[in-house]
């Protein structure tokens, strides 16, 4: 079947090439999802099925069209490839558009470990099994946790397939699977959840359940008797789960696509200082087994590791061909898009460069200050850098966590924030494609009664 | 219309006795309930960058998916290849979710009233590309033209048809074909070197290409955008702290849509998760506040025929004078509560499991003069637009983010400040409404709702409203 999917997409690249297309690429994806759901101790829902779908992009001279489909018969195929050539007549010459430069590229060999056997061969038993025994934790961990909104073990496999009319051809599987739960804490009138989850490339690899639901229960538990504070400037300190956040914000703000068109406050500054010293982020995609690992990028260019900030030095912006040709630089290899149009810029795995303090220790710094634990909202604006969101945490005092926060707000501005960035945990582990360990920044405002 | 005239009866040569065989597959092991979900969609869109049209993109997607209920219970399972040995495979999946012995007997499906929300004719392909190349053109250039300060401009236009048909084993057929249409235009702005800021605006509907022509023109949208980043070029710091806050009719209704509407979906509900579990009937807003969701308003972008369970969508009040009243069902929720369905049970598509969502949630208009509720206030901020906003429905703490506000100080509005979270709980920030405007207004038609990984579009309205509390999350 893999053959087939490579054969097929070579074929529909010559297809659209015999067409009249100067330049084309194409993506097949297909995947196969599985999800086991329990609540109070019962099976809520099983789901299953598989997928597949292609797309294209055309260029006509300058000017690119783009189509998909479901249909992967020789007729849907027909449709998708006369689609996209009819687009490409009413859009404009763009002199920046093109593929790759021939010798851009190329694709990582050896095994990457992006698939799993077991996650095809893991029975529906063991997946309901594994759902109930996380569950089962949270729900005995404590009197106070009575209710949950459900313990889910999901997993997918798939495979990612891409072709262009420059003779590339290339395809890789993956796998992932995850268990999560997501108890509710009670105390008097007043209701908190939290979540916990383990996620990897394949059964194997995941936590043990009942270690994952007992870190979900004490997440929701320490959230009880949470307060309000008066609105003050201190300390923050962004917990792993958060601080990714702040790495997808800054992430944001090197993608090419916002600093070529000048809406992010780090364009025009590379070579700059933008950071403390303390700040290095790397975008590695050769990472075996990680989750922002794959051997080339969506327009057929090798995967590799970039220095985005070092010292708090702004190295590299993220790029794939387009805005690499925009910004007069190399492609990184960051090209993703959807099933098809044009590509945009995407990341592998974005991390903030650990440190060496321990968590226990960075609060311990802080004399009065705010532990942020969640994050909430969509208020991180990444043309000016203005930054205030919604947060819960533990108020810090004298160098100890002392008691619940929420119904808050932590502001400020990312430039200051990151030129702030007073202290970096050693804590750094990868639950996703973005991962930081803990972070301790100078002063925020928290925003209350 | 009878099936064989219907688009999967034509298209697919779909006939009853295939939906009956599906139906009876997917009972094989006794569930109680199955239903099954055909959609065909059909999209396209367009956008401008830099004054270059970089982009055009079509395509089709198309599947059924066929659930099964057994007690509590969901099994689903989905097929993109409509023959009838995926469709059956697809069956026996969600089957499996039961086991006992197969119903049997035909179910005889019936088909459910109709009516026609959406005044566009259901594909209206004319102008064709050309047309639609035309418009985004046209908002670029506007925009360019408002402000010499106007240095970056992007506009997109999509358009989209799905197909779509529901046969459950109730016997109940319905079909439907839902139109879709927005615009968007983001503008950058600046002064000399100084920093960039952002506006954005956009709109639509269960609208075709004429309403860009007739109703909302591409320079309405992108005049509003080009407005609203030079606005922000004076803007200082905004405040932090609790204050009055002042929301201007039409979008700033997302607080409803944070605030209350998740909150009041059945599922939650029904689990006892909210913060309005078993709240029915209690005080949860000032007496001025009726809330409703109405997904049965003309051409509107949270508008529905049925909903993706072959409900009709319909008005359903959630809050009466302040009164909780009601909650937002789906047919699993409604069965376990013993409530009638309220047409809320939404899907993204035919890969998902429906779930009660909401449509258009907005607030009715009360008596008060816009003009005179800003006067009110001797100190505090009015916000005219918003992004996005998140809920934790269990703490029911939420946020949501104003993109343009200005102080009030002595009842006059003062200057504009900066992008600023709001953060409030759920069953406590109504209860400081004090003012109710008289000019209720609803959103342009550009809300995505997001739950449990799926979106479904929606919408929302709210006239001036004051809120005597309210946290501001600014820096000053």
């Amino acid at each position: 079947m893999s053959l087939n999917l490579e054969e097929l997409a070579a074929e529909i690249v010559s297809r659209a090439r015999r067409r009249g297309a100067d330049g084309v690429e194409c993506l097949i994806g297909e995947g196969e999802e599985f999800s086991a759901s329990v609540r109070m101790r019962e099976v809520e829902s099983l789901k299953n099925a598989g997928s597949r779908s292609a797309g294209l992009r055309v260029l006509v001279g300058k000017r690119a069209g783009s189509a998909y489909t479901s249909d992967l018969t020789a007729e849907g195929l027909d449709t998708m490839i006369g689609s996209a050539l009819e687009l490409a007549a009413i859009t404009s010459d763009d002199p920046f558009a093109g593929l790759p430069e021939p010798e851009e590229l190329g694709q990582l060999s050896g095994d990457l470990q992006l698939w799993s056997g077991d996650v095809g061969s893991t029975g529906t038993t063991r997946k309901i099994e594994l759902s109930r025994a996380a569950e089962e934790a949270a729900l005995s961990f404590d009197p106070r946790i009575q209710n949950s909104e459900g313990a889910s073990c999901d997993s997918y496999q798939g495979r990612h397939v891409f072709a262009n009319s420059l003779g590339f051809v290339g395809s890789y599987r993956t796998s992932t699977c995850s268990l999560s739960v997501v108890p509710i804490a009670r105390q008097g009138e007043t209701m908190e959840r939290d979540y916990w989850y383990s996620l990897a490339r394949g059964f194997g690899g995941l936590d043990d359940p009942a270690a994952v639901g007992r870190k979900a229960a004490l997440r929701a538990l320490r959230r009880l008797g949470s307060r309000k504070v008066s609105t003050c400037k201190v300390p923050v300190i962004f917990d792993p789960q958060v601080a990714r956040s702040l790495v997808q914000n800054i992430f944001e703000a090197v993608n090419g696509e916002a600093v070529y068109r000048k809406s992010s406050f780090l364009a025009g500054r590379l070579g700059e200082r933008v950071g403390s010293e303390l700040l290095t982020v790397i975008d590695d995609s050769t990472l075996p087994g990680l989750f922002g690992t794959s051997p080339f990028d969506d327009e057929g260019v090798a995967s590799r590791r970039t220095v985005v900030l070092e010292g708090g030095v702004l190295k590299s912006y993220l790029l794939n061909c387009y805005t690499a040709r925009k910004l007069g630089l190399k492609t990184t290899g960051s090209a993703t898009r959807g099933i098809t149009g044009n590509s945009s810029v995407g990341h592998g795995n974005f991390y903030l460069q650990a440190g060496t303090h321990s968590p226990e220790s960075i609060v311990k710094q802080v004399k009065n200050g705010y532990y942020v634990t969640e994050l909430m909202g969509f208020g991180v604006n990444a043309v000016t850098g203005d930054y205030s969101r919604g947060a819960s945490g533990i108020w810090i005092e004298n160098g100890e966590l002392a008691y619940p926060v929420s119904e808050v707000t932590v502001s400020g501005n990312l430039k200051q924030m990151l030129m702030d960035l007073e202290a970096v945990g050693g804590d750094l582990e990868f639950r996703g494609a973005t991962a930081s360990p803990t972070l301790l920044i100078r002063e925020m405002t928290v925003s209350g009664h | 219309m009878a099936l064989q005239h219907s688009f999967f009866g034509q298209k697919f040569g779909l006939s009853e006795n295939d939906l009956e065989r599906y139906l009876g597959e997917a009972l094989s092991a006794g569930g109680d309930y199955a239903d099954l979900y055909f959609e065909y969609l059909a999209t396209s869109s367009l956008s401008i960058d830099e004054s270059i049209v970089k982009s055009a993109t079509q395509g089709v997607s198309l599947g059924v998916g066929v659930r099964v209920i057994h007690g509590e219970r969901t099994g689903y399972a989905y097929s993109d290849d409509l023959s009838a040995e995926r469709i059956l495979k697809a069956a026996r999946t969600a089957a499996h979710i039961a086991s006992g012995p197969g119903a049997s007997g035909r179910i005889g499906l019936k088909e459910g009233p109709k009516r026609d929300l959406y005044t566009t004719p259901a594909l209206d392909a004319s102008g064709g590309l050309a047309l639609r190349v035309q418009l985004i053109r046209q908002a670029d250039q506007a925009a360019r033209a408002y402000d010499p300060r106007v240095f970056q401009v992007q506009a997109s236009y999509a358009e989209s048809l799905r197909h779509m048909l529901v046969a459950t084993s109730e016997g109940n057929l319905t079909f439907d074909e839902q139109p879709m249409a927005r615009m968007g235009v983001s503008v950058l702005a600046r002064t000399g070197g100084g920093d960039p800021q952002r506006g954005y605006s956009g709109g639509g509907g269960r609208v075709g290409i004429n309403f860009f022509l007739t109703e909302k023109t591409p320079e309405y949208f992108a005049l509003e955008a080009a407005r609203q980043a030079v606005v922000q070029l004076d803007a200082a710091p905004a405040p932090a702290g609790e204050m009055t806050v002042v929301l201007g009719p039409g979008w700033p209704g997302i607080l409803l849509h944070e605030a209350v509407g998740h909150g009041l979906e059945a599922d939650f509900n029904r689990k006892g998760v909210s913060a309005f579990s078993n709240r029915v009937g209690q005080k949860v807003a000032s007496e001025l506040c009726t809330v409703v969701d109405d997904g049965a308003i003309r051409d509107r972008r949270g508008s529905i025929n049925v909903d993706d369970e072959g409900n009709p969508a319909r008005q359903n009040v959630l809050i009466e004078n302040g009164i909780l009243r009601g909650y937002l069902q789906d047919r699993l929720s409604s069965r376990i509560l013993n409530a009638a369905p309220t047409g809320n049970g939404r899907r993204e598509g035919y890969q998902h499991i429906p779930m009660p969502r909401m449509t258009n949630t907005f607030m009715l208009a009360g008596q008060s003069d816009p003009e005179e509720i800003i006067r009110s206030v001797p100190k505090g901020l009015y916000c005219v637009n918003f992004g996005g906003g998140q809920v934790d429905i269990t703490s029911g703490n939420f946020v949501f983010s104003a993109s343009e506000s200005y102080l009030i100080e002595d009842g006059r509005l003062g200057r504009p400040v900066r992008g600023a979270t709001l953060i409030g709980n759920g069953p406590e920030a109504l209860k400081y409404v004090s003012m109710v405007g008289n000019d209720l207004k609803l959103d342009e038609g550009i809300g995505i709702c997001g739950k449990e990984g799926q979106s479904v579009p929606v919408g929302v309205g709210i006239p001036t409203i004051r809120i005597d509390r309210l946290t501001v999350g600014g820096t000053e």
